[in-house]
């Protein structure tokens, strides 16, 4: 089903947290709502506990990289309601090196999502029980999907020797 | 104790590996190690154009490849904002549903083959190198066919399939029977599957669990159903769910969805409209490969999109199928170039996987096998 910008969702959304919607916008049929990096946790909850709403899957939990735009990163939120079938999609913007406050506590789906997200951009996520890099070998140096990682690799020419 | 399983062992499906904490027999913890088979496709496609794209998504989970491409085409066609005809649309959903049968019958021939039945497999490869010889012959390839387009498919159906397709959907609920005269009521089969592997219902929702195993825990969620795409809508089926989420609802929940699947095959081909199978839009579509050899714009156009390929206005799309193991999701984000900026694939296996410490904690060891079976895991969907 649809999601409108005057829908429940976004009205509930913007009437308990009216300082942290930043931005709401519409493309093909698909509302992005950006929100304030502080209060993710708090939305997340909220969406999640309020029972007129129910997101209770995280569907998808991703990075994106805009290098070299100012806060360069934005991690993207795809919740989806079993009530409403209804789909919403949250983004946070985050700058190099800060960290974003892990959902892992209210879905458990966000572990490997957000420890992927971790491994591929370097983006730390707080109060995460476990992050380590999931994809990629602990020890590897860089986040291959930044936009300044290089296509074929840093190391593409120099083969990897495991120390034994 | 600390068990290692993996990374080549023939019950892990592939290059996962467990490490196993146990007390005795039973398992404390559970860690998998994921990442063996990564190859960068997320980072491969900032750097092709939209067309270029397709071949990897067949290369994802090399048992669904068709479902991999509608799912990406599906998402392209979404940021452009086109229409497909309505005879590509069949053809689309026609293909998807018989790769889910050939998906299917490899897990459980694998996943019987792991709980040692092994007449199973026999069986199961037989039918599907028959579904198989009908892609090859529709596309060109078995495993990867890289059979859609964005706008439609890349040919219409050669002379004289359609009786073999329906030769396969008349004969196959025969061969269902062989199945579940094998498993369905077997003695060995029942111990080794029922009350293993147990995730209930709140569980696999929050742990984004998708697809089959999502559906055995009893929770009636499927994309096809939920936001349908590409015609589904119009298909007459049902979605078969499970009522406790072990092992053994899991199985049944995919056998009754390849019925389904059939059924859904069937009226394809009783209902396929005539027409194109392609979009008449000149500036995403390639023409017709005879035009492009007579006619000089047709020609320049053939070129202009090989080489450049087109240019999606600037936005983002989430557009998800119902692969055979879940929810495939690919989530395009595009700047205006002629190359997806972002292009983020959300994997069933991978959320499916990331449940499975959830699901074997405190059962015996060899339930693990059986549960990894069950939830029906490619590697090369999950480390990407």
């Amino acid at each position: 089903m649809i999601i409108m910008e005057n829908s429940l969702s976004i009205k509930k959304l913007k009437e308990k947290f009216p300082a942290s919607v930043l931005e709401v916008k519409t493309f093909r049929d698909e509302v992005n709502v950006t929100v304030q990096k502080k209060d993710i946790f708090e939305i997340c909850n909220f969406l999640y506990s309020d029972p007129d709403l129910q997101y209770q899957m995280l569907t998808d939990l991703c990075g994106v990289d805009y290098f070299p735009e100012q806060p360069r990163f934005e991690v993207v939120y795809l919740l989806y309601s079993m009530k409403n079938q209804q789909r919403l999609r949250l983004k946070v913007k985050a700058g190099e090196s800060e960290s974003v406050s892990s959902v892992e506590s209210i879905w458990k789906a966000a572990d490997w999502l957000e420890r992927e997200v971790y491994d591929l951009f370097g983006i730390p996520f707080d109060n995460h029980p476990d992050l380590r890099r999931i994809l990629l070998w602990d020890g590897y140096e860089g986040h291959p999907l930044r936009k300044d990682f290089p296509v074929e690799g840093p190391d593409f020419d120099k083969p990897f020797v495991p120390e034994v | 104790m600390t068990i290692n399983m993996g990374p080549q062992h023939p019950a892990t499906h592939g290059v996962l590996r467990l490490v196993l904490e146990l007390d005795g027999e039973v398992i404390v913890k559970t860690t998998p190690h994921i990442g063996h088979l990564h190859r960068g496709v997320e980072k491969l496609a900032e750097s092709k154009t939209y067309h270029q794209v397709i071949p990897l998504t067949d290369r994802l989970d090399y048992t669904n490849a068709m479902g991999n491409n509608l799912g990406y085409v599906l998402a392209v066609e979404k940021l452009l904002g086109i229409e497909v005809p309505k005879r590509a649309q069949y053809l689309r959903v026609m293909m998807a549903e018989l790769q889910r049968i050939a998906a299917h019958l490899i897990w459980l021939g694998t996943h019987a083959l792991d709980i040692g039945a092994m007449t199973l497999l026999f069986y199961n490869f037989r039918e599907r190198e028959e579904i198989l010889k009908i892609f090859e012959e529709v596309s060109g390839g078995r495993l990867t066919p890289t059979y859609m387009r964005i706008g439609g498919v890349s040919k219409d159906l050669p002379d004289g399939i359609e009786e073999k397709i329906k030769a396969f959907v008349q004969s196959f609920p025969e061969h269902m029977k062989e199945y579940e005269t094998l498993l369905t009521k077997n003695v060995i089969w029942l111990k080794r599957t029922k009350g293993v592997g147990f995730i209930s219902k709140e569980d696999a929702i929050n742990w984004g669990v998708t697809g089959p195993t999502l559906r055995g825990s009893g929770v009636k969620y499927d994309v096809r159903k939920a936001f349908p795409y590409s015609s589904y809508d119009e298909f007459d089926f049902d979605i078969p769910i499970g009522s406790v989420g072990d092992v053994y609802d899991r199985y049944i929940v995919r056998l009754r969805e390849m019925e389904w699947s059939n059924a859904i095959v069937e009226q394809t081909l009783e209902r396929l409209p005539k027409g194109p199978v392609l979009s008449d839009n000149p500036w995403i579509a390639l023409p017709p490969k005879d035009n492009v050899l007579t006619d000089i714009d047709a020609l320049i156009r053939q070129f202009k999109i090989a080489s450049e390929g087109f240019q999606p206005p600037k936005g983002e799309v989430y557009v998800s199928v119902e692969a055979s193991k879940g929810e495939l999701g690919y989530y395009l984000v595009s700047d205006g170039s002629n190359r997806p900026f972002r292009m983020r694939i959300r994997p069933p296996s991978f959320l499916n996987l990331s449940a499975l410490p959830k699901m074997i904690e405190g059962s015996l060891i060899a339930d693990v096998v059986s549960t990894i079976g069950s939830i029906d895991i490619v590697l090369g969907e999950i480390d990407r």
